[in-house]
């Protein structure tokens, strides 16, 4: 880990959501792509599932290009990983949006919303950081 | 032409994607953790991904809206313009911040994990997928409808 490739990541990352951009004029918003599979059947289904394609694409090409992906342990149990992902599914439905489409897109284009949501869940995300990981000692 | 090109651009795109993801560190959620964990070994990576990410974003934004009329693929650009700041956006946010730092696993990075076969990965899409289809369900939104005065 080191603030060059930080840096690089986030380069592409955005690069990305441009390219959204540029294509479709779709915000790169995971929690909204995943979501809208859900429930909704319109036209839109097809970029989002070619999306997904490709991110599971690029996450294949991960490890064999030396990047590691969930390797070390965060001694958290698997409990707690399913409640967290429900709160994540589900705070991201409600909040509309996630770490790309509030964190990323939102803050770049000054959006008033994106730019709360993401003050709330850098708060609160502190906030479990500190109480699971810290105080209870990752809940085991 | 333009049919290929409306199917092989988000996938290029979603690579892309997971690249800059996995490059940044973003699929240990090690690092997320750490860099949430203010009051312990604070790591500031994040940080950086954030900055790299937005600034790209920001000036591609503001090239891509003012210069071209419409994107290259649609009809027209579809942008959030709701600028509400309400119960359901904090709330939400909140909530997903709680399930963030405990699992330091965010949308784009549980899938991710998906193909490592990982069972964290696994358990976290699965209990987000239902998280989402509860917050997107019309049982929610008259809820939030009623406590709104």
């Amino acid at each position: 880990m080191n603030i060059q490739m930080s840096l690089f990541g986030g380069v592409l990352i955005g690069l990305a959501a441009a390219g959204m951009l540029f294509f479709h004029g779709k915000i790169l918003g995971v929690s909204g792509i995943v979501g809208g599979l859900l429930n909704d059947r319109s036209r839109n289904m097809y970029w989002r599932l070619t999306f997904l394609l490709g991110l599971l694409l690029g996450a294949l090409l991960l490890e064999p290009l030396g990047f590691s992906v969930m390797h070390e342990t965060t001694g958290i149990s698997l409990i707690y990983i399913g409640v967290g992902g429900f709160l994540v599914g589900l705070g991201a439905a409600l909040g509309n949006g996630c770490t790309s489409g509030h964190g990323v897109c939102g803050i770049s284009r000054l959006s008033p919303r994106s730019i709360i949501a993401t003050v709330s869940f850098m708060i609160t995300g502190f906030l479990s950081v500190t109480v699971l990981h810290t105080l209870l000692n990752g809940g085991q | 032409m333009k049919e290929v090109l409306y199917i092989l651009s988000p996938v290029m795109v979603g690579i892309l994607f997971a690249l800059g993801l996995g490059i940044s560190g973003m699929t240990e959620p090690k690092n997320v953790i750490a860099f949430l964990d203010f009051l312990g070994a604070w790591k500031g990576d994040l940080m950086f991904v954030m900055g790299g990410a937005i600034a790209t974003y920001m000036a591609l934004y503001k090239l891509i809206t003012q210069r071209v009329k419409r994107p290259l693929l649609e009809k027209e650009f579809s942008i959030p313009s709701n600028k509400k700041i309400d119960r359901r956006l904090i709330i939400g946010a909140s909530l997903f911040g709680v399930g963030w730092g405990i699992t330091g696993l965010c949308p784009g990075t549980g899938l991710v994990g998906l193909v490592t076969g990982n069972k964290m990965a696994v358990i976290f899409v699965l209990s987000m997928l239902l998280g989402m289809a509860l917050g997107r369900s019309s049982f929610v939104s008259v809820a939030f409808k009623k406590v709104r005065r």
